[in-house]
């Protein structure tokens, strides 16, 4: 099966369509773990505040930070995707939307990221 | 001028799994990849086998991966594709030999679309008439040569065998939203099932292989809307 998505050259659309799968299950696996560590919360306020530490560590600060790129790419390609399936020229305009795609995540995701990182330096 | 061809071979009687054989062969830039199939198999080995009929883009016959994307070898000018060519067979159907596959599941998703003019009123002495405005709305979609460019590019269809593909949704929207056809509704609802048209994800593979160049992506999305809608016009 995988060998099959090896085996085709991805066209822009085909690189969009990977990308925006692997941003929605990297999201989805970041939702199990937050319903562990909220779940935490029924052992008391101390309990769940000694967890915090995790959230806290450069490895999982630099996750976050994936975890965010994902968020972006995924709620902005949703945009375009949502103007190719609900409007009738958007078809026509899937490329440019695309570029705007990686133009919006670049402009949006470059200050997030040197937000979260500054604590690290 | 020369270039180096790697096909894939696979005779099911005799290999456990595919592999590529290297060949070099003299062609001109204004040379189709066919041509250079052609004198592989005419002068270097007569076993390569794949499907070719009309040779003029026609038939749809010769569809295959070259350097990865789905092209029509008849319709690939080798200057067009550099001197190192790889061919391989269409993916997600099953090989037969060499670069033809099985594309029985194919004509069958065509034929569960009912392709064909549905129109119970008395047929008329002469044509049935059309106003050009009406054949206009569905030209796009009469190009298609069933060569399944379209449906093999698809990743969904390579994972989901029950998805119909872009090809057989494509000539359900050829008589979909044909004025004289009766039956938009009866494929509309073929259309809605689990297996129809909510399966794409609109990837743009199908139209960017479309050697007939098709905007099958449109064709599917003008469907889906229809459904949302119930306007077939």
């Amino acid at each position: 099966m995988v060998s099959n998505y090896r085996g085709y050259r991805p066209p822009q659309g085909m690189v969009s369509w990977a990308l925006h799968r692997l941003a929605g299950l990297g999201v989805l696996v970041f939702l199990l773990l937050h319903i562990v560590d909220i779940f935490a919360v029924g052992y008391g306020p101390e309990a769940f505040n000694e967890l915090l530490f995790i959230y806290r560590h450069p490895v999982f600060r630099v996750g976050e930070l994936i975890l965010v790129a994902g968020l972006y790419y995924h709620a902005l390609n949703g945009v375009r995707i949502i103007l190719v399936d609900f409007w009738s020229q958007g078809w026509k305009y899937e490329r440019q939307m695309f570029q705007a795609v990686i133009a919006l995540f670049l402009l949006t995701f470059i200050p997030t990221a040197l937000l979260m990182l500054r604590p690290l330096f | 001028m020369q270039v180096h061809l790697r096909i894939q071979r696979y005779n099911p009687e005799v290999d456990a799994k595919p592999y590529f054989a290297e060949y070099d062969v003299e062609v001109e830039p204004t040379d189709r990849v066919l041509d250079a199939l052609n004198l592989v198999k005419w002068y270097h080995d007569g076993t390569l086998t794949y499907r070719r009929s009309c040779a003029h883009g026609v038939c749809g016959s010769d569809a295959m991966r070259i350097n990865g994307r789905n092209r029509l070898a008849c319709k690939l000018l080798i200057r067009d594709v550099g001197t190192n060519i790889t061919i391989e067979p269409l993916i997600g159907f099953r090989i037969i030999r060499d670069l033809v596959v099985d594309m029985e599941p194919f004509f069958e998703a065509y034929k569960s679309v009912l392709p064909f003019l549905i129109n119970d009123d008395p047929a008329p002495v002469g044509e049935r008439l059309q106003s050009p405005e009406d054949r206009q709305r569905f030209d796009d979609t009469t190009k298609c040569i069933l060569c399944a460019c379209c449906t093999s590019s698809c990743p969904i269809t390579w994972t989901n065998d029950e998805f119909v593909g872009p090809a057989a949704i494509v000539n359900a929207h050829r008589f979909i939203y044909d004025s004289r056809d009766q039956a938009a509704a009866e494929r509309l609802a073929i259309l809605n099932q689990k297996s129809g048209v909510w399966r794409c994800r609109t990837v743009f593979n199908c139209t960017e292989a479309c050697p007939r160049g098709i905007q099958v992506t449109r064709a599917i999305e003008e469907v889906k809307r229809s459904l949302l809608t119930g306007d077939v016009s």
